[in-house]
C-alpha cells in the first residue's frame, strides 16, 4: 500500500457499486458503520450493513414545521439533505451516566463511569454539520476544561462526508458561510456524479480506507467538474426560493441593540417553549446534571442529559427563575446563537442547517425573525 | 408506634390504576415497605392504622358532596399531601361531565337513579384543599413515585420535570410525528415524565401528564388547524384525561365555541 499515491486533498473516482466495498472495509476497522436510513418517515442515522439500505431515490421536502419524504425511481444515493439528527448525538450523548457513588458505613466512594468508546464511521454528514462539529469541538475540547468522554468519542470518529447537490427551502448554509461545499473536518468526502462518486481524501486514515477499494485517479477537468456540483448549488441557493436567506452583516449589533423590539413579544405568542429547536440544533450544547438516588440514599447516579434554555429549570438560580417569560427565553436563545456566541467562541453558533425551522412544531423561522427585527 | 414515616393512600373517583403503580413497584416494593410504614392502603393491607400520616397519596377526583368533605378531613390528617394521577390533579376523564348535564346521564345509565348522589362536576383535589405536590399521568410513572418517596425520606425536593414531552422524545431520538407525519400531537404542550412513550410507538401524545410549564396550547391548536386538522378532532384531543386543567380547557372551549355548564350543584 502506497500512501503517497493518495495525498490529502487529492480526488479519486469510485464506481457507485464500489461504495459497498468501502462500507465493508470500514466495518472491518470500526465497531459501527452508520449512515442515512429511512426510518419512521424520516432520514436518520442508523447502522448500515449494506449500501442497499441507503434511501436511494428518496428526496425530502422541508419547510417550517413540515418534513415529508418522496420516493422516485432514480439511483441517487444522497439527494435528501439533513434529517432531524446531526453528529451531536454520537459525541455528546442525549443521556449519559457520568459517575456513581456508594455510601458504606457513612463514607462515600465516588467512581467515574467509563463507558467503552465505540469506533464509529459515519457516512453522510453534510457541510453544515461538519461546521457544527467544528463548533462543538471548540466548546467541548478547547479552553481549560476538556470533556474527556467527548474527546474519546471524537478521536474514534471517522467521517465520510457528502457534498449536497440539492437544497430544501429551510437550508441557508450559504448565508452562514458554512456550505454547501464540504471543506474540512472529514476523512473522505463524496460528490455523487451521474454514474460514479468523486472522492476527496481528507486525512491519511481516509486515504487508507479508499485504497482498500477499487479507485481510479481523476483528471483536473474531472475534479473541476465534481467541484462544480456544490458550487452550482450555492449559486442557486443565493438566487432565490430554493433556500432561506439571512443577511448576517452587523447581526450582532442588530440583535443586541434591539433587545426591547416588539417582535420578541410577537414571536413569544407563537413559541411553545417546547425546546425542539435546541434539541435538533447541531451546536446547542447545554446539559443538565442530576443526581438520581435510590430509596436508601446510599446509591447515587450522576446523570447528564441534553437540556434546553427554553425550560424553567435551565433558568432557575438560587433566588428563582431569571427568565420567566417565553419572550425572554426565545430572545436569549436567538441572541446567543447569532450574536453573543461570537463573543464567546469567535463564530456564529448557527450553521444554516435549518433544523430549528423544520422541527419547530409551529414552524417558527429564525431567518424571518431576524428579517423582522431588521425591519425588512 | 413505629418510627418509620407513615404513608397513607386514599381513593376518590378513579380507576385504581395509580395506586396500583405503587404495588407495581415489584423489585422496589420491599424497600418501600422497609422505608415507610404503609399505614393505610385498602388495596394492599387489611390493617388500618389511624392517622396522622406523614405522607398522603390521593388518587381520584371529587365528584360527590361526601368526597368534598372527606378530603378536608384527610388534609388535616396528612403532613405532606400528594395528588397522584390525572384524576386527582385535574379532575380526570370523568371531568367530561363538566360540559354535560349530569342529571341526564344518571337518568339514562342507572336503573334506579334515586340511589345516585353525585355532583354536576368532577374537580381536582387542589380545588378543595391545599396540595403539596402533584404526580402527573394516567397512570403515574412508578419511577416518579419512587423518586417522590425517596426525596421525602431524604428531605430534598423531588426531581420531576415540568418541561415538554418533546425534550424526552428528542433525547430518545424519536422522529417527531407532528412534523414528519402531520399528526396532531400534544407533546409540545404536555409535561414530560412518561419518557415520551406514545410517540416512540408512532402514536400521538394525548396529554395524559397534563399541561407543561408555560404551555401555549392555543398557538399549537391554531397551527394544527392551519395544517388542516379539523376542529372537532382537536377538541377531542384537548378534552380527554386532563380536560379540566385550565390551559387544555381554555383551548378546547375556544375550539368548540362552548363553555362548560355553570351547574355545580348536588344532584
Amino acid at each position: 500500500m502506497n500512501l503517497a499515491k493518495l495525498p490529502i486533498g487529492s480526488f479519486v473516482r469510485i464506481q457507485k457499486c464500489d461504495l459497498q466495498s468501502l462500507v465493508a472495509d470500514l466495518k472491518q476497522v470500526h465497531d459501527r458503520v452508520v449512515g442515512p436510513r429511512e426510518i419512521d418517515a424520516a432520514i436518520v442515522y442508523d447502522d448500515l450493513d449494506h449500501v442497499d439500505q441507503l434511501p436511494i431515490g428518496v428526496t425530502d421536502h422541508q419547510d417550517g414545521g413540515v418534513y415529508r419524504l418522496t420516493h422516485q425511481s432514480s439511483d441517487s444515493h444522497f439527494d435528501y439533505v439533513v434529517g432531524p439528527q446531526s453528529l451531536k448525538g454520537f459525541l455528546f450523548p442525549p443521556r449519559e451516566t457520568v459517575s456513581e457513588s456508594v455510601r458504606t458505613d457513612g463514607k462515600w466512594e465516588i467512581q467515574a463511569t467509563e463507558t467503552p468508546v465505540m469506533r464509529i464511521a459515519v457516512l453522510g454528514p453534510r457541510a453544515c454539520d461538519l461546521r457544527a462539529l467544528a463548533i462543538q469541538d471548540k466548546v467541548f475540547l478547547e479552553g481549560p476544561y476538556v470533556d474527556p468522554g467527548y474527546q474519546r468519542r471524537r478521536d474514534a470518529l471517522f467521517i465520510v462526508a457528502v457534498n449536497c447537490r440539492r437544497s430544501v427551502a429551510t437550508c441557508f448554509c450559504h448565508a452562514m458561510d458554512c456550505g454547501p461545499a464540504v471543506t474540512s473536518h472529514f476523512d473522505l468526502a463524496l460528490t455523487e456524479m451521474d454514474d460514479h462518486f468523486a472522492v476527496e481524501i481528507g486525512t491519511p486514515a481516509g486515504g487508507l480506507a479508499i485504497e482498500a477499494t477499487s479507485w481510479v485517479p481523476m483528471s483536473e477537468v474531472e475534479v473541476a467538474h465534481a467541484k462544480q456540483v456544490p458550487a452550482a448549488l450555492e449559486e442557486s441557493m443565493q438566487g432565490g426560493t430554493s433556500a432561506r436567506q439571512m443577511e448576517t452583516g452587523g447581526i450582532r449589533e442588530l440583535l443586541m441593540d434591539n433587545l426591547e423590539h416588539p417582535r420578541w413579544q410577537e414571536v413569544a405568542e407563537r413559541c411553545l417553549s417546547c425546546g425542539n429547536c435546541t434539541m435538533v440544533c447541531p451546536t446547542c450544547f447545554c446539559s443538565s446534571v442530576d443526581e438520581v438516588t435510590d430509596l436508601s440514599g446510599d446509591h447515587v447516579r450522576r446523570e447528564r442529559s441534553w437540556a434546553s434554555c427554553f425550560t424553567a429549570e435551565h433558568s432557575y438560580m438560587h433566588s428563582g427563575n431569571v427568565r420567566k417569560t417565553t419572550r425572554s427565553k426565545y430572545r436569549q436563545w436567538l441572541t446567543h446563537k447569532l450574536a453573543t456566541w461570537q463573543d464567546q467562541f469567535d463564530s456564529s453558533g448557527c450553521t444554516g442547517c435549518g433544523r430549528c425551522i423544520t422541527w419547530c412544531p409551529v414552524g417558527i423561522d429564525l431567518t424571518e425573525e431576524v428579517a423582522a427585527i431588521r425591519g425588512e | 408506634m413505629s418510627e418509620k414515616p407513615k404513608l397513607a393512600v386514599f381513593k376518590f373517583a378513579s380507576c385504581d390504576g395509580c395506586q396500583l403503580s405503587l404495588l407495581d413497584c415489584e423489585d422496589e416494593l420491599l424497600a418501600v415497605a422497609d422505608a415507610v410504614e404503609i399505614a393505610y392502603f385498602l388495596e394492599a393491607r387489611t390493617e388500618q392504622i389511624a392517622g396522622p400520616y406523614d405522607i398522603g397519596l390521593i388518587e381520584g377526583s371529587v365528584t360527590t358532596a361526601h368526597d368534598a368533605e372527606r378530603i378536608k378531613e384527610i388534609r388535616q390528617q396528612c403532613k405532606f399531601l400528594v395528588t397522584i394521577g390525572a384524576c386527582a390533579t385535574s379532575g380526570g376523564i370523568q371531568a367530561l361531565k363538566n360540559w354535560q348535564d349530569a342529571d341526564e346521564f344518571v337518568r339514562s345509565v342507572y336503573a334506579t337513579p334515586e340511589y345516585i348522589s353525585t355532583l354536576g362536576t368532577s374537580t381536582a383535589i387542589a380545588d378543595h384543599v391545599p396540595v403539596d405536590f402533584e404526580l402527573r399521568g394516567c397512570p403515574i410513572n412508578r419511577q416518579q413515585l419512587l423518586e417522590l418517596i425517596a426525596s421525602l425520606l431524604q428531605g430534598r425536593r423531588p426531581s420531576t420535570p415540568s418541561y415538554s414531552v418533546c425534550i424526552e422524545c428528542k433525547r430518545r431520538m424519536t422522529v417527531c410525528i407532528a412534523v414528519a407525519r402531520g399528526v396532531a400531537c400534544l407533546g409540545p404542550v404536555t409535561q414530560a415524565g412518561c419518557d415520551a412513550l406514545c410517540p416512540a410507538f408512532a402514536r400521538e401524545c394525548f396529554g395524559c401528564f397534563g399541561p407543561k410549564e408555560t404551555p401555549n396550547v392555543i398557538s399549537l391548536t391554531n397551527h394544527y388547524q392551519k395544517q388542516g386538522v379539523d376542529c372537532a378532532h382537536l377538541t377531542r384531543l384537548t378534552r380527554s384525561f386532563n380536560a379540566n386543567s385550565p390551559e387544555f380547557k381554555e383551548a378546547s372551549d375556544l375550539l368548540s365555541g362552548e363553555q362548560p355548564s355553570a351547574d355545580t350543584g348536588d344532584h
